[in-house]
């Protein structure tokens, strides 16, 4: 294998762990209330232009931006959760994505009227320099996002999986009235679900910002990739989230690298397509 | 004879509208404005994805032109047959998914589709392609004036509802309404449910490509961001959502809301206003879907009805959440 194509995987992994961290608090909440945030790109946005404030405002680097970008989106999470998304949830599903679009074009507009359209970055040279290993260099941003993304997802994976608020959660999400029952507040634990996928998207968000520009629109990109992650790996799995991430990311740099980098989206929606025709559950989801 | 008073008094009114304002040529441009945003609002059926067809419509008008010379009106009617075929391919296989996998898949569609358009030559591009600069015969519907279009838009916007009622009250109308109230009751009862919903979404989007092609005769341009962008379908469907959904007025009623507003907002607020626009545009969606999930009309018709409160009348759709949308 040449060290080229070995460079394009290694960047492609990296890249989609991060594609799965945000990924996983989309397919978090549609898994848990069966609700699409359209304005999970949105918050990424948000986290990135955190990053971008701590980085002007007193030249924090992502050790301070990542847990204050993690604590506004959390916030940002459990509030549009208790003054929109609890509301809508009981309207026609047309008001579910009607409030969620409402809310993105809400974040999308405010950042470009606030900051403008022009793309903002932060500094190359914000981590040091680049690594090298034996024939591949990969930039520190894009490893230390790629780590950090990798272990923050198993991380929300083993939550949901092995304490105890995780079961409550996902008894909220199978039987609200049983739980209750039980002694769970339903709207509590959504409340949580809110919180921890805007708070991990936030975490997802900071890191992005490290090595890719920021601008008001770039949440739709983000989204859409977002989108075609969770559908790919199955509605409400974080294990799924994780794998198809990864995938995303190897597909995406091979395409650019061996067919030409403005094709990468074309190859990637088709095969989300490809995948939504024969496989709608994804690849690790249940119907 | 008074059920007839009301929308006759409207239809007068909407007829003579042009005259009524003072031949300024700013409100004439809004009244032709809020009529194509009904346009497509009207054809807009039930996706967020609708942007594929719009494009269609506006890519075979302009394209007619650029490349074949014919008048953009042309490529109407080939626009909105490229639409149909689309939106069969897409449907047959789509359709049966739920609700969100559905929507989640015409996204994807659209979004392949203006990468697709961005880099392809033949349609100019990222650059986009131009109409007729000067027209050269009547039939390129090339004028300065708007009232011209004012009245093409009225006509085309007559037409579409009164299809739209037509079908409301026919066999088909009364099986998609089954088919939304709850899809496996339908079924059962031996309503080809997949085949009427692949109908309507066809129609739909031979319609939305009719807006598309009349978008691109008045405007004599389209460029990507512009035909097939995100925002298209969003505003189809924020119009739709913002009056009352499947309801045969609701669609004019959010555009004679939101295309004034965002002209408006637009020329208020100069050079950064665009950001304020859509900025107030989500607000107004948020608080909508907060407080009116099921539209502006919707109100006023639960209240002649004498149906209990917008409240209860909209839960049978929460009971099947997976069909309305």
């Amino acid at each position: 294998m040449s060290s080229i194509l070995l460079q394009v995987i290694v960047s492609g992994l990296l890249i989609g762990a991060v594609y799965a961290l945000f990924s996983s608090g989309l397919t978090l909440i549609w898994g848990m209330m069966n609700v699409i945030n359209f304005a999970h790109g949105d918050f990424v946005m948000l986290a990135m232009y955190t990053a971008f404030v701590v980085w002007t405002a007193f030249g924090g680097g992502p050790a301070a931006s990542v847990p204050i970008a993690a604590l506004i989106l959390a916030t940002v999470g459990v509030l549009s959760y208790f003054l929109l998304v609890r509301h809508v949830m009981k309207g026609p599903m047309l008001a579910q994505i009607l409030g969620t679009f409402g809310l993105a074009l809400l974040l999308r507009y405010s950042a470009f009227w606030y900051f403008g359209a022009n793309f903002k970055t932060l500094p190359d040279n914000i981590l040091g320099p680049p690594f090298v290993f034996g024939d591949i260099r990969i930039d520190a941003p894009r490893l230390l996002a790629g780590t950090v993304g990798l272990l923050v997802t198993l991380a929300l994976h083993l939550i949901l999986t092995r304490t105890a608020l995780g079961s409550r959660m996902l008894a909220v999400s199978e039987d609200a009235t049983a739980a209750q029952l039980m002694g769970i507040r339903p709207e509590r634990m959504q409340a949580v679900a809110w919180a921890l996928a805007a708070g991990s998207t936030g975490i997802a968000g900071a890191l992005i910002a490290t090595f890719f520009y920021t601008s008001p629109t770039v949440g739709e990109t983000l989204a859409i990739v977002a989108f075609v992650t969770v559908a790919f790996g199955g509605f409400g799995s974080v294990p799924g989230a994780l794998v198809a991430g990864l995938l995303i990311g190897v597909i995406e740099g091979l395409s650019a690298y061996l067919i030409g980098p403005v094709y990468k989206d074309v190859i990637v929606y088709t095969l989300f397509v490809l995948v939504l025709w024969t496989r709608p559950q994804g690849l690790m989801g249940k119907m | 004879m008074r059920r007839y008073l009301i929308p006759g008094a409207l239809g007068a009114l909407a007829l003579a509208y042009p005259l009524l304002t003072m031949a300024s040529p700013v409100y004439q441009r809004l009244g032709a404005l809020v009529l194509l945003g009904a346009i497509g609002a009207s054809a807009w059926n039930l996706i967020v994805g609708h942007a594929v067809f719009f494009g269609a419509g506006a890519y075979a008008a302009i394209g007619l032109y650029t490349h074949f010379g014919l008048p953009p009106i042309a490529g109407a009617p080939l626009g909105a047959a490229v639409a149909v075929l689309i939106a069969a391919l897409i449907g047959v296989p789509t359709l049966r998914l739920s609700g969100h996998y559905f929507s989640m898949a015409t996204i994807a569609v659209a979004e392949l589709v203006r990468v697709l358009v961005t880099n392809w030559e033949w349609v100019g591009a990222a650059q986009g392609i131009s109409g007729p600069a000067v027209p050269r015969a009547v039939l390129d519907l090339s004028f300065t004036s708007a009232m011209p279009y004012y009245y093409i838009f009225l006509a085309v916007l007559a037409a579409i509802l009164f299809l739209t009622w037509r079908i409301e009250k026919s066999r088909m109308g009364f099986y998609l309404r089954a088919i939304k109230d709850s899809e496996r009751a339908a079924r059962s009862l031996g309503v080809a449910a997949g085949r009427y919903k692949l109908y309507a979404y066809m129609l739909s989007a031979g319609l939305t490509a009719v807006a598309g092609s009349l978008y691109a005769i008045m405007f004599g341009f389209v460029d990507p961001e512009s035909g097939c962008g995100i925002l298209i379908s969003v505003k189809m469907l924020i119009m739709a959502a913002l009056g009352g959904a499947g309801l045969l007025f609701g669609p004019l009623v959010g555009a004679l809301i939101l295309v004034p507003l965002e002209e408006i907002s637009n020329s208020l607020l100069g050079g950064r206003g665009a950001g304020l626009t859509f900025v107030v545009y989500g607000a107004i969606i948020v608080i909508i879907a907060r407080f009116l999930p099921s539209g502006i009309l919707a109100l006023f018709l639960s209240r002649r009805q004498q149906q209990p409160t917008p409240a209860a009348a909209a839960k049978p759709a929460a009971a099947e959440p997976s069909h309305a949308a």
